[in-house]
C-alpha cells in the first residue's frame, strides 16, 4: 500500500523541499542567528585587541601583538584589573562562606521563619542595582565612612550572598538523602556524614556558586560605582576611558578573561566526567 | 536533651552571620534610604547638608519632575523584555531538545560572553553601530537607512544593548525548565493527533512558564533600574530613571530627591512584580 502511495505522489517541487527544510531546520537556524549576536562583541572586542591602536581605539589602524605581549602598557589599567580582582577574590570568600551557611539552614532544615529567611534572600535580588548601590552610599555617609576598598567589598559581599545562596540551596535539594542515611546507618555520625558525604555531594554547587559570586564581582559597575570613591576598578576604567577611547590594553584583559574562563568551565567539565567515569 | 536544643539552634546559628551582614549592609540601608527621601536642603547650609522635615512632598515632585525617564525606563525594558524572550526562547529550546552531545558545549557559550565585561562589549556595540563602524555604511548603501539616520544615540541602539546584555538571564532559567520537561509528554501529545503548535501551546510553553516568569523577571528588574546602556548608547532624549538618580546622587548632590526616586522605582519595580507573579501564577520564585 505505501508503495502505491508513493508511486501516486508526484516529484515534490524544488520550493517546497526548501521550505520543509526550513521548517524542519528553523529552530537551529534561529538557535545559530542568537549565538551570532552573542558573539558579535566579543569578537569585536578580540579582534580590537591585536589594533595598532596608540591611544584610542577606536579605527582599525594594523595588526600587532604588542597589546599581548604587554599588556600593563597603559598602567592604569593593570592598576585597575589588580582591583578588581582584589576586591573579587574577598567578596568571592565572604559571600561564599556567609552564603552556603544560609543555604544549609534553608535547604535542609525546618524552622520558624523560613519563609521570610527565602524572603530576605530574594529581595537583593529584586532591588535594582541603583537602589542597592545608593542606599548603601548613604549609610557609608550616614556613619562617615568613606568610600574606597573596603566598602565596596562589603557591597560586592551583599549583593552575592543572594545568589550563592540560590545556587547552593539548587544543589542541597538535588541530594539523594538516602546517602546521608546509608552513611549513619555506617556508624558514621552526624559531624562525619557531613564531613565526608554531604560536604563532597554540595561542593560542585559551592564551587559554582563561587564562580558565579567572582564574576558577578569583577563585572559589576553600577554598585561599584557609588561605593568605591576615588578607587577604580576594571569596569569603572572602561566606564571613565570610554569617551576618550579605551586603549586596547582593555580588549586584551577582556578577552584573556574570556579565554581563562572558558578554560576553566573546560577543565572542570572534565574532571567532572572523569570523576564520572571513575565512579 | 542539650543534643535536642543545638539541633533547634543550629539552622539559626548558620542563618545568623549572614543575615546579620544583610541587615546591615541591605535592610538599614534602605531604612535610611527612605529617611533620607523625606530630608530638605538646610537653609544656609553646605551643598549637600539635610535635614529631616518628613517632607512627603519630595515625593511627588521628583515623580512630576521626571514622569517622562520613568515611562521611558518601564517602556524600554519592557521591549528589552520581550525581545530577549524572543530571541532567548528559541535559543534554549534548540540547547535543550536539538543539540544532542553539544549540549554541555552551548550552554557555556550562552554564559561564555559573561566573562569580557559588559562594558566593553556595550562599548562595542558602540562602535560597531557607530559612523566608523561597518553596519551603518552598509545599510546606508543598500538604501535601508537615510544619510542622515545614525544608529547610535537612539531609543533603538539602548534596547538593543539592554536586550543584549540580559539574555544570559533569560535563557538559563528558559533552558533550565526546559530541559527538566520529559520529552516523552510531548511524544504523548503527538499520539494524541496534536500537531506542532498545538503540542508547543498546550505541553511546552505551559511545562516552561517557571523558566519564563524567573527569566522575564531577571531581565526585567535589571533593565528598569539600569542606566549604564542609556549612557553609553543613547542620548540625553533617552536618559532613564537610573541616569537621572546617579546624576543626582553625584553632580547635582541631592540626595533626598535620588532617594525618592530610588524608592519610587523599587516600589514601582515590586508592585509590579508581585501582580505578575499573581496572573503567572506561579509562587515558586527562586
Amino acid at each position: 500500500m505505501n508503495k502505491q502511495k508513493d508511486a501516486t505522489i508526484p516529484t515534490i517541487p524544488f520550493n517546497a523541499l526548501v521550505s520543509r527544510w526550513f521548517g524542519r531546520n528553523l529552530i537551529r537556524i534561529y538557535a545559530v542567528l542568537g549565538f551570532t549576536y552573542l558573539f558579535i562583541p566579543v569578537l569585536y572586542t578580540f579582534a580590537f585587541s591585536f589594533n595598532d591602536s596608540g591611544k584610542s581605539n577606536l579605527v582599525w589602524k594594523g595588526f600587532t601583538l604588542d597589546n599581548w605581549k604587554n599588556p600593563c602598557g597603559a598602567p592604569e589599567v593593570c592598576t585597575a584589573l589588580g582591583n578588581s580582582i582584589k576586591i573579587g577574590l574577598l567578596a568571592t570568600i565572604f559571600s561564599t562562606i556567609l552564603g552556603t551557611m544560609i543555604a544549609f539552614a534553608i535547604g535542609r532544615y525546618a524552622f520558624k521563619g523560613r519563609s521570610s529567611s527565602n524572603l530576605l534572600i530574594f529581595l537583593p535580588m529584586a532591588t535594582p542595582e541603583i537602589v542597592l548601590g545608593a542606599s548603601l552610599l548613604s549609610l557609608f555617609l550616614v556613619f562617615h565612612i568613606n568610600p574606597g576598598f573596603w566598602p565596596t567589598v562589603i557591597a560586592h559581599v551583599m549583593f552575592c550572598i543572594s545568589f550563592v545562596v540560590v545556587t547552593v540551596k539548587a544543589r542541597i535539594a538535588s541530594l539523594d538523602p538516602r546517602l546521608e542515611q546509608a552513611a549513619m546507618d555506617l556508624y558514621a555520625n552526624e559531624f562525619e556524614t557531613f564531613r565526608r558525604v554531604t560536604l563532597p555531594l554540595v561542593a560542585p554547587g559551592i564551587a559554582g556558586a563561587a564562580l558565579l559570586a567572582f564574576s558577578l564581582s569583577f563585572d559589576d559597575f553600577i554598585i561599584t560605582n557609588f561605593n568605591s570613591g576615588t578607587l577604580k576598578t576594571f569596569p569603572e576604567f572602561v566606564y571613565t576611558s570610554a569617551a576618550r577611547g579605551i586603549p586596547a590594553q582593555a580588549n586584551v584583559i577582556g578577552s584573556a578573561m574570556f579565554i581563562l574562563a572558558l578554560l576553566i568551565v573546560i577543565a572542570a567539565q572534565f574532571v567532572g566526567r572523569r570523576v564520572k567515569v571513575s565512579k | 536533651m542539650s543534643n535536642a536544643l543545638t539541633k533547634v539552634k543550629l539552622p539559626y546559628l548558620l542563618l545568623l552571620p549572614g543575615f546579620l551582614f544583610l541587615f546591615t549592609f541591605f535592610i538599614l540601608p534602605i531604612i535610611n534610604l527612605a529617611q533620607t527621601s523625606t530630608q530638605t536642603a538646610i537653609v544656609g547650609g553646605d551643598t549637600g547638608q539635610y535635614e529631616q522635615t518628613l517632607a512627603f512632598s519630595n515625593y511627588i515632585t521628583a515623580f512630576t519632575e521626571n514622569k517622562e525617564q520613568f515611562a521611558r525606563s518601564f517602556v524600554f525594558a519592557l521591549c528589552a523584555t520581550v525581545l530577549a524572550l524572543a530571541i532567548a526562547y528559541p535559543l534554549a529550546y534548540a540547547i535543550a531538545f536539538k543539540a544532542g552531545r553539544l549540549k554541555n558545549f552551548l550552554l557555556v557559550l550562552v554564559v561564555a560572553p559573561f566573562f569580557v565585561s559588559f562594558l566593553l562589549r556595550t562599548i562595542a556595540w558602540k562602535q560597531i553601530l557607530g559612523e566608523k563602524g561597518f553596519v551603518v555604511p552598509t545599510l546606508r548603501s543598500i538604501g535601508i537607512i537615510g544619510e542622515s539616520t545614525t544608529l547610535t544615540s537612539t531609543s533603538f541602539a539602548v534596547v538593543m544593548g539592554m536586550t543584549y546584555n540580559f539574555l544570559p538571564f533569560m535563557t538559563l532559567p528558559l533552558y533550565a525548565s526546559l530541559e527538566r520537561i520529559d520529552p516523552r509528554t510531548m511524544e504523548a501529545s503527538g499520539d494524541l493527533y496534536a500537531n506542532g503548535i498545538t503540542t508547543f501551546r498546550k505541553v511546552t510553553l505551559p511545562l516552561s512558564m517557571p523558566g519564563v516568569v524567573a527569566g522575564t523577571l531577571l531581565t526585567f528588574i535589571p533593565a528598569a533600574g539600569d542606566y549604564v546602556n542609556a549612557a553609553i548608547l543613547g542620548s540625553p532624549n533617552t536618559k532613564m530613571i537610573g541616569n537621572v538618580i546617579e546624576s543626582r546622587y553625584f553632580k547635582i548632590v541631592d540626595y533626598p530627591t535620588a532617594a525618592a526616586l530610588s524608592f519610587t522605582l523599587m516600589a514601582a519595580i515590586l508592585i509590579l512584580v508581585t501582580v505578575y507573579i499573581r496572573k503567572a501564577g506561579t509562587e515558586e520564585l527562586v
